[in-house]
């Protein structure tokens, strides 16, 4: 029964393998790709209502037990991520079929698709910290065809400084792994939990604990985001999408699973410290999405801003902080591929990217214009829609904590989002039209399509937080105890 | 210019088989000494790099017709399915298992699941490192 919590890793690669051979099938290879990402969401539904009936489910890969083998654990946080995960990237997909085009479906698009969704899979499910440097890769690899695929002059300036720094960052994550492993003798993340609390966290280990910060900070794009807007902005839009919703939450879910499991007993190094990057990231994103003109760049720092916003909940460390937290990186991964898909779309009807080369696109096509509106609303976190909940927890939390700095940080930066993405929508959406009913572009179907269905998700996600919170709530349980990770991992067979 | 490599043209013709038998020894070796899939796929991959090198491109693939991309592919999808099989028996994933068995030329032998996931291991190694070379040698025209 356990073995069900390796399928979310295991049938992207198979069915991605076997996508290969069907090459020249591009229709096949569409609805096998969609209805395993739907399959693999209903496993994970099954998977996060178990965890809450059975706890944390392990599997020990071979029956090597723990510290020995290599483990998958599932908990309720890598369980949610997983599931919207699936989610977003079925819808991206519905998005791709129409808008990649047929060059990009014969060079392997489904195949790379499936094993970036089995690498970040993978990197939420493994237990072992060197099997997430492996999941990392085989994300990173697949992210690596992605954004170079197609072969265009952009792309091209912008993946090689994509690829530099991420082979960089996976250097340094090799680094910090040697020298953990030299230090407490152990891969197994409870393990190292274990040894970590028994010989106590001095300088060494606190030194290891930075560098880790430093790997996971340049995967998520906190405070080292550089390379971010330019090689989020490049990609074809499902692309795209995939990327600011699925990428750079890895990083972040590692951050969280380190820095709650392993590195927390220097809460005044580590938290201040991330604290302070995640402060820094708010300020630079905000000043980029006002900044720029360009609507995917304007997109690429709305990244930033919440990545730095997640990142203020686990610098709270508080359990009500690291909920709201958790809570808003499901709403992020859906609302951010929603505006990364409308911010493609607009460029595809258009044929410009500066937003004061468009306008009245509303008076075209009316139901992407309130769709737009929606996702603008839902980012700023007005109830009921889905950025509400988190914003409050994590509101809730600094409060309590007493961290004002943060709190007024998280709330300017809500205002700042609403005002950069009113802007877009007040200059393109808004206004006197451009496009004469002659010229316009139709809009297709499948197009407005995916771009519904995650405005039906913010809705419900906001809608139902009641719902929802039960296992935001056992997620975030788990985090602030580690001791319940420990035990289900290294107590005893299950 | 053509270059006068009859040395290595003669020379490659007994070590490509040298090599390939190499590269089998340390396959099947891989179970309980050094060697094993990775490694042994590196060095038969090796020996193919080698046929390419010492003849031309269309000469192998007329003697070896097969798509290395999609021998990669196989590999992957051997291997992946022999730790699928450990979820249909019910044991944890990745699972192995082996028995002796008496065979006809081999007396007794050992046969273990191990041997198809690195054969998997190997047929991806050969063909990932082939397309590689193929595909650097055909840009650099």
């Amino acid at each position: 029964m356990n073995n069900l919590i390796v399928l979310p890793l295991i049938i992207p690669i198979m069915v991605g393998v076997v996508l290969v051979f069907l090459r020249p099938y591009v229709k096949l290879q569409r609805v096998i790709s969609l209805i395993t990402m739907i399959g693999i969401a209903g496993i994970s539904i099954f998977i996060l209502n178990r965890v809450q009936t059975h706890g944390i489910i392990r599997l020990d890969f071979g029956g090597w037990e723990p510290p020995f083998g290599i483990l998958f654990v599932a908990d309720s946080f890598a369980m949610l991520l997983v599931l919207t995960a699936s989610i977003v990237t079925a819808i991206c997909l519905i998005h791709a079929f129409s808008s990649i085009g047929e060059k990009h479906e014969k060079m392997y698009f489904y195949p790379f698709v499936l094993f970036l969704v089995a690498g970040v899979n993978g990197s939420f499910l493994t237990g072992d910290l060197f099997n997430l440097f492996v999941c990392f890769e085989v994300m990173l690899l697949a992210s690596y065809v992605l954004i170079t695929s197609g072969g265009t002059k952009p792309q091209l300036r912008e993946s090689i400084k994509y690829v530099v720094i991420n082979v960089l960052a996976s250097w340094f994550f090799l680094v910090a792994l040697a020298f953990l492993y030299g230090t407490v003798g152990t891969l197994n993340m409870a393990h190292i939990s274990e040894r970590v609390a028994e010989v106590g966290q001095g300088p060494l280990l606190t030194t290891i604990s930075i560098l880790f910060l430093l790997v996971f900070s340049l995967k998520a794009g906190l405070l080292l985001f550089f390379w971010l807007p330019g090689s989020y902005s490049v990609p074809p839009t499902a692309v795209a999408a995939l990327f600011g919703a699925l990428l750079t939450k890895v990083g972040i879910y590692a951050l969280f699973r380190t820095f709650t499991l392993i590195f927390y007993h220097e809460p005044l190094i580590s938290q201040t410290l991330i604290g302070i990057m995640a402060g820094i990231t708010l300020i630079a994103g905000c000043m980029g999405a006002i900044a720029f003109k360009d609507i995917r760049l304007i997109v690429s720092y709305n990244v930033l801003i919440a990545i730095g916003f997640i990142m203020i909940g686990l610098a709270i460390g508080t359990e009500t902080s690291i909920a709201g937290s958790i809570y808003y990186v499901v709403h992020d991964m859906i609302a951010k591929a929603m505006l990364f898909l409308l911010a493609g779309t607009m460029i595809y009807l258009t044929g410009k990217s500066k937003i004061d080369e468009m306008s009245g696109l509303i008076r075209n096509y009316p139901l992407f214009g309130w769709m737009f509106f929606l996702v603008t609303c839902s980012l700023a976190g007005i109830p009921p829609l889905s950025g509400f909940v988190g914003k409050i927890l994590v509101g809730q939390g600094a409060i309590e904590s007493g961290s004002y700095v943060l709190l007024a940080l998280a709330f300017i930066s809500s205002i700042v989002v609403l005002y950069s993405l009113l802007r877009i929508f007040l200059n393109t959406i808004f206004g006197e039209t451009i496009i004469s009913l002659e010229d316009e572009k139709p809009m297709k179907l499948g197009m407005i399509i995916p771009i519904v269905l995650f405005g039906i998700a913010t809705v419900s996600l906001g809608l139902g937080a009641e719902f929802i919170s039960v296992y935001v709530t056992d997620a975030a349980h788990t985090l602030s105890n580690p001791s319940v990770y420990i035990d289900a991992v290294m107590g005893g067979n299950k | 210019m053509k270059i006068n490599d009859v040395i290595l043209r003669t020379i490659s013709r007994f070590v490509v088989f040298i090599i390939l038998t190499f590269g089998v020894y340390l396959f099947l070796s891989g179970h309980n000494t050094p060697g094993g899939g990775f490694i042994g796929g590196l060095v038969l991959a090796s020996a193919i790099v080698l046929l390419y090198l010492s003849t031309d491109i269309e000469t192998v693939k007329k003697s070896l017709p097969l798509d290395f991309k999609y021998v990669a592919a196989t590999g992957v999808l051997l291997a992946t399915s022999t730790g699928f099989g450990s979820i249909i028996f019910g044991v944890p994933f990745m699972s192995q298992t082996f028995a002796y068995f008496d065979l006809p030329i081999f007396g007794e032998t050992e046969l273990t699941t191990v041997t198809i996931f690195e054969a998997g291991v190997a047929l991806t190694v050969v063909g990932v490192l082939v397309t590689i070379i193929l595909s650097i040698s055909e840009d650099g025209g």
